[in-house]
């Protein structure tokens, strides 16, 4: 049977503030174990949070980008349960007032772009990391002992939940990849998923193609990567699959994405039957937002992707494809813009950045940071070939001697004494040379082998040493032969 | 009078003349202290050492005349759930036998800060769980009226060692009545402050949204100089509030001709103990002969005020207390696996009445179970609070029993704990509300046991509490009553 997948996911972006949610300490990543804990970090009787403001602000950041209501009145609440990176033995989370609801997200697909809706973005602490130490690796339960590190404990965390509005691990991918776009752009998050500021899960079941009744469905966690997480997605598409042409049922069950072994599998039964017991928080005041507080923050917003890639395809006359290529990351928009104010091909200028310089940043693993050269000497060589200067194929040694070097275009050309020859009556004394060394050819021209003429063009290139215009030299040619 | 019998009024003037000195003063107190405490057990742990230390600090400062208040140099105790820094800080719980907080509660903090002595850590209810200190993991305190009686509770170390001359004051805590009830049933002065007007950072948790910090003094005066202190906003708590701190001892002093006292019925019932009504009649008489104005009041939501207590308060102490398993601090029995040392660290930490009712609170909390209990308790809360809003809009102060009953034998209602649950009916509902009740001494019943008024205020007027309370002591010789320190 054909089925339709529905998907749904659930971020989890640590936010960048410079202390934790609910006290003074500091989020720095990789640090010595609990060297950033203090007694409320700990669980330790007695301790209170307090609210971090900046981490309410970019909240409201992220849910007025993935334009959600924002909630005048909002409440943390209690999640209650029992884990040892957990030291309260509750989590302080959003119930039933999320600060941002309602929200979508465009992405595109093949089909064209498709909205996305964005259920709710809630503010939450994380929990500490454990570490677990002989028996079998990885698992709280059959370690020989288990180290907690808290420093984790209490980084803000906003929690992003899409509605069940994806239909295919590929718009999984295109969903998170602009989702962590516009958290960079709106710079509130790192987005580093090898340190974990940034953490995916999905929610995911399947349906005969044409109905409308939701399947059961699974929960998969740990794909600490987008590769990940869309090959998880793909893997439990088609085990559902299986399952169904069997004539089996699907579990409804939280599942890991087993990277060694290329599978999702069964997390363990117990972990799933939680009866979180949320209550509201009652150590923390209601969030009361004003309309004038959330109007500053949002004049207060960088210009997000959707808007920058209208704004390149109509100013710049880009493609759409363009367009989105280049407002794919932030600073890469940037750049391009940059660039763009020196020169007024700014179309060429679009074309060697997603061409060549691409290419060779890919093959030499560059970033942006790392360039030798900046945008106005990148500029040159866009305006050297559009005056003719020097031709494509020069431009080619001429970019590779700067992406090197760091050197100017102009400069290049001037030290190998590329510049292009465009004086007619130097390229009609070459072509006249040419004609006369080689008869046999011009004779087959005028027998009617029009063809033979790239051979002369080709012999007048060789004898300016590949400087020549070719344009010149070929219509010079024509004009020759033909009179 | 000998010096530990006197007030704190009395000894700051001869502190601040020089006349005497903190080392002196915590001496006499000390050795009084330990004298009596075989009899009355009211600490948990004694601070010996540290509360001379504290004296001979205080003493300095009386020299340089700088920064002087009435508590510098006194002699306090602290109840055994406020985080002191270095001092072992129990809860009355096994599970915290061997915890030291590594800083100091903001009231405690605020104490230290005028050179106020700490002569130790009172003993209390498990968790601040029950309403005679009975439930304490470490022993029983007496009530200095007579020793075959309990304190109440929960903060029944905190009165217990003021009525007995241990302490010039103490600070207890207050979650249904446990500050005004052991001050009533131990003859002494104590004040449940407005939510929020005291902070409580430092403070273990039992229900966070009931729980405030309080003073216990030997009068109206001492608790006074007491809530001066602790009072105000504090940026470590979101909950205390931004709001001016009067000046107590000034309002005290007023008159209260012209003060509108309200007389709710459905506090005096039918079967309310003949001696405690009286007395609290008699006491409602004599305000009005200084020229208060008495109406009665209605508070009909009132008889609902235990059941949402008892739902509430065990809801929010479930989530509370779910931090001590045994990882990081406390009590720790080892398990096979983490869920076994779970249960087995919770099974041997907790008492009976903790554990009775974390599973209260579990329950009411769990799904399909939580608009029945939790979020029916909350409207109810809400009708409650509705009801003082109005009649607060008819009088200034209202005037109740503060406990059905005076102090009860060890025992008489360990058994069922819905009788001792009934200790907190004229209490809790000032919980549920977050306004602010004092006790002050009004009787004495035949088998001299003292009786409490129950004074209750509008949010933040705790000033016209003490002012009603003050006014009523001065024409009043209750106060000044002292203990046999005997059974009978």
């Amino acid at each position: 049977m054909e089925y339709e997948p529905v998907i749904g996911l659930e971020v989890h972006c640590e936010l960048k503030t410079a202390t934790k949610l609910f006290c003074g300490c500091r989020t720095t990543f990789g640090n010595e174990a609990n060297t950033q804990v203090c007694p409320l970090c700990l669980g330790l009787p007695g301790t209170l949070p307090v609210m971090n403001q900046k981490a309410v602000e970019y909240a409201v950041k992220i849910g007025l980008a993935l334009n959600c209501t924002i909630a005048k009145y909002s409440k943390m609440d209690r999640k209650n349960y029992y884990y040892p990176d957990l030291p309260k033995a509750y989590q302080i989370s959003q119930y039933d007032k999320p600060l941002n609801y309602g929200g979508h997200l465009d992405i595109v697909t093949k089909e064209g772009t498709k909205r996305i809706g964005v259920t709710r973005a809630h503010l939450e602490e994380d929990a500490g990391k454990l570490v677990h130490a002989g028996g079998k690796a990885g698992r709280l339960d059959s370690s020989d002992y288990s180290l907690a590190d808290y420093n984790r404990g209490g980084i803000p965390l906003v929690e992003i939940v899409s509605e069940p509005d994806l239909r295919s691990a590929d718009e999984a991918y295109a969903y998170l990849t602009a989702l962590k776009n516009i958290l960079l752009y709106i710079d509130v998050s790192d987005c580093n998923m090898e340190e974990g500021s940034l953490r995916c899960d999905a929610n995911v079941s399947i349906r005969p193609k044409g109905t409308e009744k939701f399947g059961t469905r699974t929960e998969i966690k740990n794909m600490n990567s987008f590769k990940f997480a869309k090959q998880a997605i793909e893997y439990e598409i088609k085990r559902q699959a299986a399952l169904l042409d069997k004539g089996e049922r699907v579990v409804q069950e939280s599942r890991l994405w087993d990277v060694t072994e290329n599978k999702t599998k069964t997390m363990r039964s117990k972990e799933e039957a939680h009866d979180y017991r949320y209550f509201p928080e009652p150590d923390l005041v209601p969030i009361i937002l004003s309309e004038e507080y959330v109007q500053n923050i949002r004049k207060s917003l960088p210009e997000l992707p959707s808007a920058k890639r209208a704004r390149f395809v109509s100013q710049y006359g880009l493609s759409d494809y363009d367009g989105g290529v280049l407002t794919s990351e932030q600073v890469l928009a940037d750049w391009f813009e940059t660039g763009a104010k020196h020169t007024k091909n700014a179309k060429g200028l679009a074309n060697w950045i997603m061409g060549d310089m691409a290419a060779k940043m890919k093959e030499q693993e560059k970033e942006l940071k790392d360039l030798k050269f900046d945008q106005k000497k990148l500029c040159e060589l866009v305006d050297l070939i559009e005056a003719g200067t020097i031709n494509s194929k020069q431009a080619k040694e001429v970019f590779a001697e700067m992406f090197d070097l760091g050197v100017s275009p102009a400069e290049v050309v001037k030290s190998r004494g590329m510049a292009q020859v465009s004086d007619p009556k130097a390229i009609e004394t070459a072509v006249d040379k040419v004609l006369a060394e080689n008869p046999s050819v011009v004779a087959d021209y005028k027998g009617g082998k029009q063809g033979v003429i790239g051979f002369l063009v080709g012999k007048v290139m060789q004898a300016s040493q590949g400087k020549a215009n070719p344009k010149l030299v070929n219509e010079i040619l024509k004009k020759k032969l033909d009179a | 009078m000998e010096l530990h019998q006197k007030t704190i009024h009395e000894v700051s003037a001869d502190l601040k003349a020089k006349k005497l000195s903190s080392v002196e003063l915590t001496k006499a107190v000390m050795d009084h202290l330990e004298k009596v405490e075989p009899k009355v057990q009211a600490f948990i742990t004694i601070t010996r050492d540290e509360a001379f230390k504290q004296a001979a600090e205080a003493d300095k400062r009386l020299a340089t005349g700088k920064d002087i208040t009435a508590l510098t140099g006194v002699p306090v105790g602290i109840k055994d759930l406020l985080c002191t820094k270095g001092v072992r800080t129990t809860c009355g719980s096994r599970m915290l036998e061997n915890f030291v907080p590594p800083y100091n509660a903001t009231v405690v903090e605020k104490l230290y800060s005028v050179g106020a002595v700490s002569v130790g850590k009172t003993n209390m209810d498990e968790y601040a769980m029950g309403s005679s200190t009975e439930t304490s993991f470490y022993k029983k305190t007496k009530n200095p009226w007579n020793l075959n009686c309990v304190p109440g509770g929960s903060s029944g170390g905190s009165a217990a060692c003021v009525s007995a001359d241990q302490a010039f004051a103490s600070l207890g805590s207050d979650t249904g009545g446990s500050i005004r009830q052991p001050a009533a049933l131990c003859g002494i002065v104590g004040l449940k402050p407005t939510y929020g007007r005291v902070s409580r950072y430092g403070l273990i948790a039992f229900a966070s949204s009931l729980d405030q910090i309080g003073p216990f003094g030997k009068d109206v005066e001492d608790c006074a100089i007491m809530m001066q202190v602790i009072s105000g906003h504090d940026s470590k708590d979101s909950t205390s509030a931004d709001i001016p701190v009067p000046d107590y001892l000034g309002e005290m002093r007023k008159s209260v001709k012209g003060l509108k006292v309200g007389i709710p019925k459905e506090f005096f019932p039918d079967g309310l103990n003949k001696e405690v009504s009286e007395a609290v009649k008699k006491a409602i008489e004599e305000l009005k002969k200084q020229g208060a104005e008495i109406h009665e009041v209605s508070l009909p939501a009132s008889p609902y005020a235990l059941a949402v207590y008892y739902v509430l308060a065990p809801s929010e102490a479930s989530s509370n207390l779910a931090r001590y398993d045994g990882v990081r601090y406390g009590l720790r029995v080892p398990g096979e696996n983490i869920m076994e040392m779970y249960s087995k660290t919770r099974a041997a930490g907790f008492g009976p009445e903790v554990k009775r009712r974390i599973m209260l609170g579990t329950y009411a909390l769990s799904s399909g179970y939580y608009d029945a209990y939790y979020l029916k308790a909350l409207k109810v809360r809400r009708l409650i609070k509705q009801d003082y809003d109005k009649a607060f809009e008819k009088v200034d102060v209202i005037a109740t029993p503060t406990a059905p009953n005076p102090a009860f034998r060890f025992g008489e209602k360990t058994g069922d704990p819905l009788t001792m649950y009934l200790e907190d009916i004229f209490t809790v509902s000032i919980n549920i509300t977050g306004l602010p009740g004092l006790s002050v001494p009004c009787g004495m019943s035949k088998t001299e046991l003292p009786i409490g008024l129950q004074l209750i205020g509008k949010a933040f007027d705790e000033a016209t509490l003490l002012r009603t309370a003050y006014a009523y002591e001065q024409a009043t010789e209750w106060h000044k009553q002292k203990p046999s320190l005997k059974e009978a």
